[in-house]
């Protein structure tokens, strides 16, 4: 660095002219009557482009000895300013903490409800869950076709040509009625579908839209939907049947809430079984003599859910998978009947006539 | 299944449980109970009385009779009464004063038609058995007098109502019900078909079977000088009438008794009217028959007939002919006791829609062997309380039938229930149901391998060889038998073991995005509806949809719930219109529906009919395919409607209507969810306005249709005046789905923003001036927007001008006001070559 150089005199440096800028910036910062004025007064008297920041520039320019003390002196002035600003800054924002925001009440009790609300159905989200807790347990869900072929929905199921269920009295046939086309009656050729054409073990669950021929009242609706289920493996028991239900009760109702089986007659299971769920409301206490009554149980302390069975080896047969290897189990709920208990709907017209009231409460989830 | 508990207690060592104690353990046995109804416990004080004098009181409007009852007491009581088939020397039920009756009815001392009635003289409804209100209930002349009507006819009982599944066909009889109790509680019963009717001598009536396709067993017994006036027991009356069948005669009361407590359906013939020999056929053609129901029905060549020389005189195990029943005048009765085809009787009676006791049970399984017994009981029956002689001759046609047998690794039931019962039980259990089980030792060469038989262990198991018995036609596979011992032992023992499954992959793309739509058009507002997937052609019509339009070709339903609605969708719109219009009859003027789901598009040429296949193994792919082709198409399609505020007015200012703007939104929400960008053309389809409807497109995709319906079809459908709506395949999304979205990095450079405003002929598409723009900007270009549009004087007639902002930013550097210049007169220059777009003011 050169030492031969012509001091110059840097008249921004000078004491009088610092303490000056500094009592000008201190005025202005106490005179700025709000946060507005303030940050102008910041920016005017300690902003890039202020007296004092350009003085600071100078600094360079003095002589090296001279440096320090020049330093100094707008250091201290600043800092003052800094510390004005802060001041004034805490003041200002108490004041407008205390005054100003209050000025600005407005009724926050005012109704807001410009966006319209949106709901998706409670069936529709009620057999997600359902599918949910079986995708939990390694399964899958497998669909098909509504409208199928009478093979799929009868012949395949072990339903006999002759069984009542096979007549226009309780299944939708296209026209004509040998057109071998119905509308399906039950989830269940989902299962022949899987079957044929999934690789073993199959374990799936499969939601949807079924149809019989009742008319619509507080109790019965011709379009309906069923959630069923099926496990093909080597080695599966009735006793895994009731394994796999039991938690899935559980899931959905909590925990301790189980099932109970009691025999009875599918074409397409064998041994088959009603599934009844333990009332999750009383937990089975209505049914003691003396307790008080359950409305969700019609205090029987169990509720009927729907059926189950070990898969008729017949049709196993007629699906290509092997009887003497391979077993597995079934099972199937009615989703309304679900969704009637579980959420104390009443009347099954409520789920079908599109009601906004109905569907709203429900919102993206039931 | 309705009976009284008593009857069940006949023939069953119960212990003293209650009735709802009974019902469970049958319950879990697989009878499921309905319904427990205690009758007669609250009747009270009525008495047997007898009638010492009559005196018929005139004057009143139905004849009314003033009765001196003698009721075991010091002196008789006084009675009004209103019926009159009794007569002095009668013995009668009488209700004293205080008496209850059922219902809680109390009955006093009163003063009516001029006298005071000590107490009332009951008739047979009023004690609670049965409906016959028709007159006084007459007890047989050796009743004690001053007995307790309640114990000498036993009319406190339980009755117990049991839901019978399909398969057990016998347990829709006592007997079947009380092994089934009996196993349950585990205490002896007694077999009420087990009597030894006498060795015949001779032949009944001749008969014989013709078809032995229809009826394998067939057997008649007569009885000879039946008092036609005699009348059915007490006893049995009030069984009959707790177990729901109206006591009829003798004669008919003794069959109906006889099939509930056997499970024999039982018919009884007029001898006198029947002519030469009865033969079991099918019935030729044009053939005829009067049933009991004074119903002449034409007969189907499959029918089962009952025939004698003069033609049908019954549809086997369905209902009797007219010309053969009997009379109040018949003392020389046939008994028919028959084991008829199942499907035979279940068809018959599906075909004349004619559902009889006799025929539920046919079409469920009769015991083959009942016949010789049955028939038989109802001699003795009839001779006992008809006064009758039994003939001793008996006709009894038969077709050789080989019992099935089923034969199962001695394990079997265990493996399918996941449980060790061991041998023992199983073959205890077995026995219980009435099977015969034999041994074929361990390890012992297996009969030829029937596909259906249970997996044969690896360890030689023990075979057994199992024969049904001839009341359960319903076990014929393995199965059958493994259920028949896990029930028994109670599946309330079953283990409750949770399987390893094999790890899921979870959902599908598909199925993740059928969830992230509906929850993204909820959130969007729409509010969910499940129309019923029916319309009919009214719907179409009100679509104006033009007769060549596809959606026209729809699936039709040979037995609709409504003959308005007999065809499957072809669109979703009818349903959401439909239920739009139901929310706003219900005062509901804003609103935005959805619906998602199938649509049944049948192809054309497509085979009228699938076929059904066999069930003896799968199905080749060919005849897989041979379904497929016959099935519609079934896309899964979504649609919106909406009307009214979309933007509610309030307290805050002016909402706004939902508009075509609106519907084509509610299409970018779902694509968006699938990653796909939707672009807009004008089109013209039904139902939409002409001038307010876009095509949505994914490229070159066609996707569905959203925008302002045709006002016509607001009038057709009564909808709010500038209904919108949408609908698109989301089957076509689907198949769509770009896969994982690519991270863009993001650029820290500012971002450079340039506004253009252009003058374009009123009728070219925004969209196509937007997509010139776009690709005349270059990469530099991040979003653009249309700010404003403007028609008017200031751009003169035919023409608009659009006020777009553009922003541009680089990835690696700050922009230069010449570059996003650059960028921006490319993209005008874009425009205007392909639009005729002129810069505005220049």
């Amino acid at each position: 660095m050169s030492n031969t150089y012509d001091p110059v005199e840097v008249t921004p440096l000078h004491a009088d002219e610092v303490a000056r800028m500094e009592a000008e910036a201190v005025a202005a910062i106490g005179a700025a009557a709000d946060l507005d004025e303030l940050k102008q007064a910041r920016l005017a008297h300690a902003g890039d482009r202020s007296p004092i920041a350009l003085a600071n520039r100078e600094i360079g320019a003095l002589p090296p000895q001279a440096r320090a003390e020049a330093g100094k002196r707008i250091g201290g002035a600043r800092k003052a300013i800094g510390e004005a600003v802060a001041a004034r800054q805490a003041a200002l924002a108490a004041e407008r903490d205390e005054r100003v925001l209050i000025e600005e009440t407005v009724d926050v009790t005012l109704p807001w409800d410009r966006a319209p609300r949106g709901a998706r159905h409670p069936l529709t989200t009620l057999q997600e869950r359902i599918a949910d807790a079986f995708v939990a347990m390694g399964y899958e869900v497998a669909e098909g076709p509504e409208l199928e072929g009478e093979w799929y929905n009868f012949d395949a199921l072990n339903i006999a040509p002759d069984d009542p269920v096979r007549s226009e009295h309780d299944t939708f046939f296209v026209e004509s009625a040998d057109s071998g086309m119905v509308l399906r009656t039950q989830t269940s050729p989902v299962q022949v579908r899987a079957l044929l054409s999934r690789e073993l073990p199959v374990y799936v669950i499969s939601p949807g839209k079924t149809f019989r021929t009742d008319e619509l009242d507080a109790t019965h609706t011709p379009v309906f939907h069923q959630v069923e289920g099926l496990a093909i493996d080597e080695g599966l028991t009735m006793a895994h049947l009731k394994g796999t239900l039991d938690r899935f009760a559980e899931v959905m109702f909590g925990e301790g809430i189980g099932t109970r089986f009691r025999p009875h007659y599918f074409p397409f299971t064998e041994p088959s079984a009603e599934m009844d769920l333990r009332c999750f409301v009383c937990r089975g206490a209505s049914a003691v003599p003396g307790n008080p009554p359950c409305r969700t149980c019609k205090s029987e302390g169990w509720i009927e859910w729907g059926g189950c069975g070990m898969v008729n080896p017949r049709v196993l047969v007629a699906c290509g998978v092997d009887p003497a290897r391979y077993s597995g189990f079934a099972f199937g709920m009615g989703v309304e009947r679900t969704l009637m208990f579980r959420h104390d709907a009443e009347d099954m017209r409520d789920m079908v006539e599109g009601d906004v009231r109905f569907t709203l409460p429900f919102g993206m989830e039931a | 299944m309705k009976f009284p508990l008593s009857w069940l207690r006949e023939y069953v060592d119960l212990p003293a449980a209650t009735a709802q104690e009974v019902a469970e353990k049958l319950t879990a046995a697989g009878l499921k109970l309905e319904s427990i109804e205690s009758v007669g416990g609250d009747i009270k004080n009525v008495v047997v009385g007898e009638v010492l004098s009559v005196e018929e009181l005139a004057g009143f409007k139905k004849p009314i009779r003033y009765c001196s009852v003698e009721v075991g007491e010091a002196a008789p009581r006084w009675v009004i009464c209103g019926a009159v088939n009794f007569a002095v020397g009668d013995r009668v039920a009488v209700a004293l004063p205080g008496a209850v009756l059922p219902g809680g009815f109390e009955v006093g001392s009163r003063k009516t038609y001029g006298h005071v009635s000590d107490g009332m003289i009951c008739s047979a409804r009023e004690l609670g058995i049965g409906e016959d209100h028709s007159g006084i209930l007459i007890l047989p002349a050796d009743t004690h007098l001053g007995a307790d009507v309640v114990e000498l006819l036993g009319l406190r009982d339980d009755v117990i109502e049991l839901e019978i599944a399909p398969d057990r066909g016998y347990a829709l009889s006592i007997r079947g019900v009380a092994r089934e109790a009996a196993t349950a509680f585990g205490v002896p019963w007694r077999d009420p078909a087990d009597v030894e009717p006498p060795a015949p001598a001779g032949e009944s009536h001749p008969a014989s079977i013709a078809d032995p396709s229809a009826c394998d067993r067939f057997v008649l017994r007569s009885v000879s000088g039946v008092d036609p006036a005699a009348e059915t027991p007490m006893w049995m009356q009030v069984r009959l009438a707790r177990a729901g069948m109206r006591p009829v005669s003798l004669a008919v009361d003794v069959t109906n008794y006889l099939m509930i407590e056997l499970g024999q359906p039982l018919h009884a013939f007029d001898r006198s009217r029947l002519s030469g020999p009865v033969v079991v056929r099918r019935a030729g053609p044009g053939e005829t028959l009067e049933t009991l129901d004074h119903v002449v029905r034409e007969l189907h060549p499959e029918d089962i007939l009952i025939t004698d020389s003069s033609g049908a005189i019954s549809m086997a195990g369905t209902m009797g002919g007219l010309d053969t029943e009997i009379s109040d005048a018949s003392t020389d009765l046939v008994i028919e006791a028959a084991h008829f085809s199942a499907t035979g009787t279940s068809r018959m009676s599906r075909r004349h829609n004619l559902v009889s006791e006799a025929s539920r049970r046919f079409e469920r399984g009769v015991d083959r062997e009942l016949p010789l017994y049955a028939s038989w009981r109802a001699v003795q029956l009839l001779v006992a309380y008809g006064g009758g002689t039994a003939d001793t001759g008996v006709t009894h046609a038969w077709v050789d039938t080989e019992p099935a047998t089923i034969t199962i690794p001695a394990d079997h039931p265990d493996r399918v229930a996941g449980v060790v019962y061991g041998r023992d039980t199983v073959v205890r259990r077995l026995e219980q149901v009435g099977c015969t089980v034999v041994s074929q030792g361990a390890g012992a060469e297996a009969p030829p391998a029937d596909v259906l038989e249970g997996p044969v262990p690896p360890d030689p198991a023990e075979l057994l060889t199992v024969t049904a018995p001839s009341w359960r036609p319903d076990l014929t596979d393995p199965n059958d038998l493994a259920e028949e011992v896990i029930r028994l032992e109670g599946y309330e023992k079953l283990p409750s073991v949770l399987p390893a499954a094999p790890a899921g992959a979870g959902l599908t793309e598909a199925q993740r995005l059928r969830r992230r739509v509906g929850r993204a058009i909820a959130s969007a507002g729409y509010v969910e509806t499940l129309s019923y997937p029916f319309m009919g052609e009214r719907d179409l019509d009100g679509l104006q949809l033009p007769a060549e339009d596809a959606r026209r070709r729809a699936l039709r339903l040979a037995n609709p719930i409504s003959e308005d609605e007999p065809l499957m969708r072809t669109t979703l719109l009818p349903g959401l219109l439909k239920t739009l219009v139901r929310n706003v009859g219900r005062g509901f003027g804003d609103l935005a529906l959805f619906e998602s789901g199938l649509v049944y598009r049948p192809e054309p040429g497509a085979p009228a009919t699938a076929p059904v296949l066999g069930v003896d193994r799968r199905p080749t792919e060919e005849e897989l395919a041979s379904i497929a082709a016959a099935l519609p198409r079934q896309p899964l399609r979504l649609a919106v409607v909406l009307a009214g505020e979309h933007d509610r007015s309030g307290w805050w200012g002016e909402g706004r209507n939902a508009t075509w703007a609106d519907a084509v939104e509610a299409a970018r929400v779902v694509a968006r969810e699938a990653g796909v960008e939707v672009s807009v053309r004008a089109d013209r389809h039904e139902p939409w306005h002409p001038g307010r409807c876009a095509a949505l497109y994914a490229g070159e995709t066609l996707l569905g249709h959203a925008g302002e319906l045709h006002p016509r079809v607001a009038e057709a459908y009564g909808l709010p005046a500038r209904t919108c709506a949408m609908e698109l395949e989301l089957s076509v999304l689907e198949a769509l789905l770009p896969g994982p979205v690519k991270a863009e990095p993001v650029s820290s450079y500012p971002v450079a923003t340039q506004d253009v405003a252009l003058v374009v002929p009123a009728e070219v598409p925004v969209s196509e001036v937007e997509a010139a723009l776009r690709a005349g900007s270059g990469p530099l270009l991040e979003s653009i927007r249309l700010f404003d549009l403007y028609t008017g004087a200031q751009v003169g007639e035919g023409r608009k001008s659009l006020a777009y902002t553009l922003r541009f930013r680089a990835p690696d550097r700050t922009l230069t006001v010449e570059e996003t210049t650059a960028a921006r007169d490319a993209a005008v220059a874009s425009a205007s070559e392909r639009t005729g777009a002129q810069m505005r003011g220049a």
